[in-house]
């Protein structure tokens, strides 16, 4: 096997040594009748040839969302991510490390960590960030919890433009720690007032999450809704689906928001059918020592040379056990790094362009749509996502559509099973990916389906 | 000879500035197209400050990364006997399918019809994993061994809801790690800490007169932290069943037995595999992972969602619990499916070995470590008498008044080119030092490993004490300042106000 080096004579010379007869004596202690004495009933080794060719077909059967015309968002989103970053991802020095435990031999993920901190921190207008979390919707979680920590409370109130999926994560984080969720579903026709919220946040609620831009597109200023929060002795949790979007709209931070978080797929790293994804956060210097998850900072060494360090880790699992902030431990280390990578690329100049060209895209298709019988552009604002009404239910003409090889979008019915009132509704997303000719294709499709 | 340079560059180790002090406004790295100046329709919400990003060319970005590259230590470097870690070689292979077009590039909401492949990948992988542990069902989608403890334990809770019963505490060894009591508190449990025997396994009487009615179950590493294998696992099981509670196994040192021992043959109730120490997908530097989570039938209609079903018109992926196919999921734990990336990096690892090569990779580990064992032990002090498993356990008894730690040690190795053991954990043995050599390593490899730590804790035991203190003198950076980094933390990099 071409992984394992030990050849017979190997084995037998250190079996020799160890002073044992065999292997199997090894695993003297495993109780009678567990210990196997076959292999298991899979198949047996395969080349590195036959892997491939395996793989290979397993990858034909699926439609790529590279290989047609794609609109696809929701909370993840289709970027071109340079050639670069795959190079620096694939260096073995950081595809190969562990976590930087030894900091002496592991400044190269400590420096990117502090940059990649100091990047999220920058987008989303906060003081501080964190070494990553699993994802966006883990991170919302992460954030009630840690809103409930700082106030001691135990309500969050999710706003309904918050992404269902974090909405479930959340509840789900939530149901065994006495924490309320609060909140309904949203609706693509109407947004929730603050007025509204307002009368959900109560003298127990630690925080009140929305979602910007918002899960159906739209892109609303929550600065009232921060004071509102902040005069009831609140946090204002601001979750977000697209890291591209910071490029052209107002950071959350310029609201008031004390916890930013969310998912920063959408730079540097592929779709991946869903993961890995990398958990961005970041929150306000007073609010730190509440943070769940790594955080990496600069110090010297024994020469006085600046260096960086994991630090603050009293607040982690592995020192504080069962009163840890977070059981996190492996966080999205390798995505983090293909997230810096490609932001150091972009720079000031390609990501506020990089926005624009998204937001300019998204407009062109909006207008592309609505000229189709049968389709309402229902948002007023939006960056590079946006909701339509059609005149059918969204999910069969989305099955319309990839006879036709578009993948015309996510009906929101994929996202709320249980509201029939929204099965005419499809969220487009477009990015700088989507040429005019895949504009016009979803265009003609649509007209075509609908007809 | 030693002197300094104008640059602070010595030679091939190159100092690197933060990319915030070597931005130049106006550069950057990609050339994306003019925009055409659209009106925009962002609510009034157009950003109207600059972000703060510098700007790099894309030269200068390769050179930084490379340069950063190069003061880290990988498995690609050298040997990385990381105790509990489990770092083994990552096949390139696994790499390339993983970003194969069709694979990579598939957006998690796309239809089902449009992703067979996946929810197929999905599956396979799903089903060498059941096979491996004898168990009947897996959940897929947990991010990492810690979220796979949630999974499990939460799909404890579940189940004792279900029965009406208000069982909170939970009984935890005390040389669990971390992961295990944070991941019990999180989900609404005390934690009770069960003392391990002279032998470095659960105390029996211990944690025989803990049960009760108010226990919900036992989260058992095996096998255990210290390296060995729980040998009245079967009897903890019963015993544990009989008192009315559940079995949760932390399954991160699952690559000592693969293909040689059936976690469901030792009557467990759910344990996580983490695909990033047992089946190879890499570290990444701190992550991704991916912990997938099989279960018993007593936990099994209590997974999450989502999760593939096949059918007979191909796979469907379910994301909503249905009342009327029986199960009772306890939540949705992350978004979307899983970490597809990583599904798709242990399968090519799986069918790379097959069968019969997991067998022989989780026999090697274990010859290995008892090797290396058989190695130190005379000039070591061994933390429990007899055979290892994957990994061997010294406590610092041997360096009893040398004026040397734990730590020291570990830092002089590094000069040794050599990754250091993990330090300190398990934290129920004095000063411990835990070494995992893994299937990965040569005979040559940890000859020369040994070789090195003997000659190393020679000089410790003749005296020379200033020597470890100082170590390690050879890296990018000398011993780093921790204390001072938590007392006045400086997490980002901030522009120097004029
Ligand atoms: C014994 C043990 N349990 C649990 C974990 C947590 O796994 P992860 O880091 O994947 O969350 C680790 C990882 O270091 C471990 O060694």
């Amino acid at each position: 096997m071409r992984y394992l080096p030990l050849t017979s004579a190997d084995r037998a010379s250190m079996l020799e040594t160890i002073g044992a007869s065999s292997v199997e004596e090894l695993y003297s202690d495993v109780p009678d009748g567990a210990l196997l004495d076959a292999p298991v009933d899979l198949p047996s080794h395969l080349g590195e040839m036959q892997v491939e060719r395996d793989m290979m077909a397993l990858a034909a059967k699926n439609t790529g969302a590279s290989s047609v015309p794609s609109f696809l968002g929701a909370g993840a989103y289709r970027h071109h991510v340079p050639a670069t970053v795959d190079y620096v991802i694939q260096r073995g020095e950081f595809l190969t490390a562990y976590t930087p435990y030894q900091p002496e031999i592991a400044q190269g993920t400590l420096q990117y960590l502090f940059e990649f901190q100091t990047q999220v921190a920058s987008i989303t207008g906060m003081d501080v960030a964190n070494a990553s979390m699993w994802d966006g919707a883990t991170s919302c979680a992460e954030a009630v919890l840690m809103a409930c920590r700082a106030t001691r409370r135990k309500k969050a109130v999710l706003s309904g433009g918050v992404h269902p999926h974090y909405r479930e994560v959340t509840e789900t984080y939530c149901q065994y720690s006495d924490t309320e969720v609060a909140g309904r579903d949203g609706n693509p026709e109407q947004q929730a007032t603050v007025e509204e919220l307002d009368d959900l946040i109560d003298d127990q609620t630690a925080c009140v999450v929305v979602q910007y831009p918002d899960v159906f597109g739209r892109v609303q200023d929550h600065t009232k809704l921060a004071e509102v929060c902040h005069a009831k002795g609140a946090l204002l949790v601001v979750v977000f689906t697209e890291a591209v979007a910071f490029g052209a709209i107002k950071s959350p931070g310029s609201f008031g928001a004390d916890i930013v978080c969310g998912e920063g797929q959408s730079i540097g790293n592929a779709l991946n059918y869903g993961g890995p994804y990398v958990g961005l956060f970041a929150t306000t210097q007073k609010l730190v020592r509440q943070m769940p998850g790594r955080l990496c900072g600069e110090t010297v060494d024994q020469d006085g040379k600046r260096g960086f360090v994991l630090t603050l880790s009293t607040r982690e699992q592995h020192i504080r056990r069962e009163k840890a902030t977070s059981n996190i431990c492996t966080n999205s280390g390798l995505c983090s790094l293909a997230f810096t990578v490609h932001m150091s690329l972009l720079g000031e100049d390609g990501y506020r362009r990089l926005a624009t060209l998204n937001h300019e895209n998204a407009c062109k298709a909006a207008d592309a749509l609505d000229a189709v019988p049968g389709v309402t552009v229902v948002n007023d604002s939006f960056f590079n996502e946006f909701t339509v009404k059609l005149s059918k239910p969204a999910a069969e003409v989305v099955e319309t559509l990839v006879a036709k090889n578009v993948l015309g979008g996510v009906p929101l019915s994929r996202l709320y099973p249980n509201r029939s009132d929204l099965d005419n509704y499809l969220l487009v997303a477009v990015t700088e990916t989507n040429t005019d000719d895949d504009i016009a294709a979803l265009a003609d499709a649509l007209k075509e389906a609908l007809a | 000879m030693t002197f300094t340079t104008h640059t602070g560059n010595r030679g091939l180790v190159l100092e690197e500035k933060l990319i915030f002090e070597q931005g130049q406004a106006g550069r950057t790295g990609v050339d994306l197209p003019e925009p055409k100046g659209t009106k925009s329709r962002l609510g009034g919400l157009d950003r109207d400050s600059d972000v703060g990003l510098p700007g790099l060319s894309e030269p200068q970005v390769v050179r930084h990364f490379t340069r950063l590259s190069q003061k880290n230590f990988g498995i690609d470097s050298g040997f990385f006997p990381l105790g509990s870690c489990t770092m083994k070689h990552n096949p390139r292979i696994n790499e390339k399918v993983a970003r194969l077009p069709g694979l990579s590039d598939l957006h998690p909401m796309q239809p089902e019809s449009t992703v067979q492949g996946a929810l197929e990948l999905m599956d396979q992988c799903a089903h060498w994993l059941l096979v491996l542990t004898g168990m009947p069902a897996v959940a897929m989608s947990p991010a990492a061994g810690a979220q796979g403890e949630l999974c499990g334990m939460m799909a404890i809770r579940a189940a004792l809801d279900a029965r009406g019963e208000n069982r909170r505490r939970v009984l935890v060894p005390e040389s669990a790690h971390g992961t295990n009591p944070a991941t019990a508190a999180a989900c609404g449990f005390t934690v009770d800490s069960i003392p391990a025997t002279e032998d470095g396994r659960v105390d029996l009487a211990a944690f025989e007169a803990k049960l009760g009615d108010d226990v919900a179950g036992i989260m058992l590493t095996n096998p255990n932290t210290c390296g060995l294998f729980e040998r009245d696992v079967r009897k903890i099981a019963d015993l544990v069943h009989e008192a009315g509670g559940y079995f949760y196994c932390d399954g991160a040192n699952f690559n000592a037995i693969v293909g040689r021992v059936r976690p469901a043959d030792l009557g467990i109730d759910a344990m996580h595999i983490n695909l990033h120490k047992t089946f190879s997908t890499p570290h990444g530097g701190g992550g991704p992972g991916s912990g997938p989570v099989v279960f018993s039938d007593a936990l099994a209609p209590f997974a999450p969602i989502p999760y593939v079903v096949r059918t007979e018109n191909g796979f469907r992926l379910v994301e909503t619990a249905d009342e009327n196919d029986g199960t009772k999921p306890f939540g949705r734990l992350k978004g979307f499916h899983g970490q597809m990336g990583m599904f798709i990096r242990a399968l090519a690892y799986m069918k790379s070995h097959g069968s019969d090569g997991l067998r022989q990779a989780s026999g090697d580990a274990v010859l290995n470590a008892n090797y290396l064992l058989a190695r130190l032990k005379d000039k070591l002090s061994v933390a429990y008498p007899g055979y290892c498993m994957h990994e061997a356990l010294f406590d610092d008894g041997f360096l009893k008044d040398t004026g040397v730690s734990t730590l020291d040690l570990a830092k002089a190795i590094i000069d040794e080119g050599f990754h250091p053991m993990t330090m300190y954990f398990p934290l129920v043995v004095h000063g411990a030092l835990l070494v995992e050599p893994t299937e990965t390593e040569t005979k040559e490899s940890i000859d020369e490993f040994c070789d090195s730590v003997l000659h190393l804790v020679g000089k410790a035991q003749s005296g020379d004490a200033e020597f470890f203190k100082n170590a390690p003198y050879l890296t990018p950076r000398r011993r780093l300042d921790e204390t001072a980094a938590a007392r006045k933390p400086v997490l980002r990099w901030k522009p120097e106000t004029a």
